[in-house]
């Protein structure tokens, strides 16, 4: 966590973990789906269950798939808001197992059909980790540049997909790997120290094996002293 | 007050050599967050309109408009201000998390309210509030800051040993005597538990605020008088980490033990999912 984590984030109230943290679980939703969400169905595990209405944990990630940041003052509003934005959603309660009791699984589905699912957890100060996206074991907090790959398992992917990092003068800070069998669907989730240039994104993209791309942005943007609920950058390509 | 600590200094340098970030951006930031806070307080001072369950909302504002009967100013305005951070953040108002925003009103109430105490400039609280920073990103290498993971005591446990060394720093503590204050607030918070009623950040999370906000005062009263942690600082993190995982998940934030399954905590809880 960064010092500006450690004060901070600057927001609406009443829970950094409950309600900031489940705001930016919503941000990092949204940011998978490269069109507007149109409906999501989410379900609340544990402490995220049992005590989130209490703390806006709901309106918070809607907001969230909204594009507003924790300290938006429509955070409160977000239900009503999303009625305005055209997205609809459901919560139910759920058991994710053996995750952080602050957690939650997102699904969504935007206006043209694309679809992604996603669990992560809130684990304090409004610092979250993502642990799974459609189904494959990452983890990423957000903190900064994530890129999420979802491809054929195939001699040589991740060499070459740390190759194009490289050669695009991006550092990898950590990096996950996981897939379902040998030579099945298979999912890459680096953090990176600064965002990949549009030019190498399309160019991964175009690879045969991959299935989709995506690259999420920094959600706790370390400058920001106010946040003022800017909808994130978004950024994704498919082969 | 006097320079910044050699420890906030060395503070500030490490996490920008790890961001990446110009450290005059980061202390524009703190000053920015300072004023928040500020913000915060004043809103909180100034009303007392109830929060969403109706059990807080008038306790920063009725303590800040009653008489100072023990004419102990600092320790009044200390409450206040922590308090009325508390009551903005269960209004779901406007506030910065720190670390938490259950523990948002601790750091604020001690810090912004020693620093009014004697007149000094939200300038003045910069590298302080950086060194805060640098206390809590130290505990939460080696233990959890959520009540949901290690009960209250790893949250306000955490704020209140935060405010301790920036409000040493404040008063032209050395770096030694910074980290002692930490120490001494976080080992003399262990085995709090997360307890809230109806699972709301109300009760007691506001007024905790307050009492632990005057514990991080008094915390580094005993550290600028060369008081030190008889264990050192290293090993009293590690003793509230061991101490949160032996904790009940009853305990942790869960609404299920201590005073929310009270005979008046079950009916507010009652009442509110009526509603």
């Amino acid at each position: 966590m960064s010092l500006l984590d450690m004060i901070g984030p600057v927001m609406i109230g009443p829970s950094s973990s409950h309600t900031a943290g489940a705001c930016r679980i919503g941000l990092v939703a949204r940011q998978l789906l490269r069109e507007a969400p149109a409906s999501t169905r989410i379900g609340l595990h544990a402490s995220f269950a049992k005590t989130g209405k209490g703390h806006g944990t709901l309106q918070a990630m809607v907001a969230g798939l909204l594009g507003f940041q924790p300290d938006d003052d429509r955070l409160p509003n977000a239900f009503a808001e999303a009625g305005a934005a055209g997205l609809s959603f459901e919560f139910h309660d759920t058991d994710l197992g053996d995750v952080h009791p602050n957690s939650a699984q997102i699904e969504l589905t935007g206006a043209g059909g694309e679809r992604v699912g996603l669990v992560a957890s809130s684990t304090g100060g409004g610092v979250i980790e993502v642990v799974k996206v459609d189904g494959f074991r990452v983890s990423f907090s957000g903190a900064s540049s994530t890129l999420l790959t979802r491809y054929t398992d195939a001699l040589g992917v991740i060499a070459r997909v740390a190759s194009l990092v490289a050669a695009d003068h991006v550092n990898i800070a950590a990096l996950v790997c996981s897939r379902e069998k040998r030579g099945g669907a298979a999912m890459l989730c680096i953090e990176l120290d600064g965002p990949l240039s549009p030019a190498a994104l399309n160019f991964l993209s175009g690879w045969p094996e991959m299935d989709w791309v995506r690259m999420v942005r920094p959600i706790m943007d370390a400058g920001d002293t106010i946040g003022g609920g800017d909808v994130p950058v978004l950024a994704g390509t498919t082969a | 007050m006097n320079a910044p600590s050699p420890a906030s200094a060395w503070v500030l340098e490490t996490d920008c050599a790890e961001s990446g970030l110009d450290p005059e951006t980061v202390k524009g930031s703190m000053l920015g967050r300072i004023r928040e806070m500020r913000d915060s307080i004043r809103r909180g001072l100034s009303t007392d309109a109830p929060s969403i369950t109706g059990m807080v909302g008038w306790n920063a504002k009725g303590l800040h408009d009653a008489p100072d009967v023990l004419q102990a100013p600092l320790l009044k305005r200390v409450q206040a201000y922590a308090m009325a951070v508390n009551e903005e953040n269960a209004r779901m108002g406007r506030i910065v998390a720190a670390p938490t925003a259950g523990s948002a009103g601790t750091i604020p109430g001690a810090l912004i309210g020693v620093a009014d105490h004697l007149g000094l400039s939200d300038e003045q609280l910069v590298m302080p509030m950086v060194l805060a920073a640098g206390i809590g990103q130290a505990i939460s290498r080696q233990m959890f800051i959520s009540g949901a993971a290690g009960g209250c005591q790893a949250e306000i446990g955490s704020s209140a040993a935060m405010a301790a060394a920036a409000v040493t720093e404040l008063l032209g503590g050395s770096s030694r005597a910074c980290v002692h204050a930490a120490s001494m607030a976080l080992m003399n918070t262990i085995g709090l538990v997360c307890d809230p009623v109806g699972g709301f950040v109300e009760v007691p999370c506001v007024s905790r605020n307050a009492f632990f906000a005057v514990h991080a005062v008094s915390s580094a009263q005993l550290a600028l008088a060369g008081l030190e942690s008889f264990i050192p600082p290293d090993e009293v993190v590690g003793a509230m980490a061991q101490v949160g995982r032996m904790m009940p998940l009853e305990l942790r934030e869960t609404a299920e033990g201590g005073l929310a399954q009270t005979p008046t905590g079950l009916a507010v809880t009652a009442r509110m999912e009526g509603k």
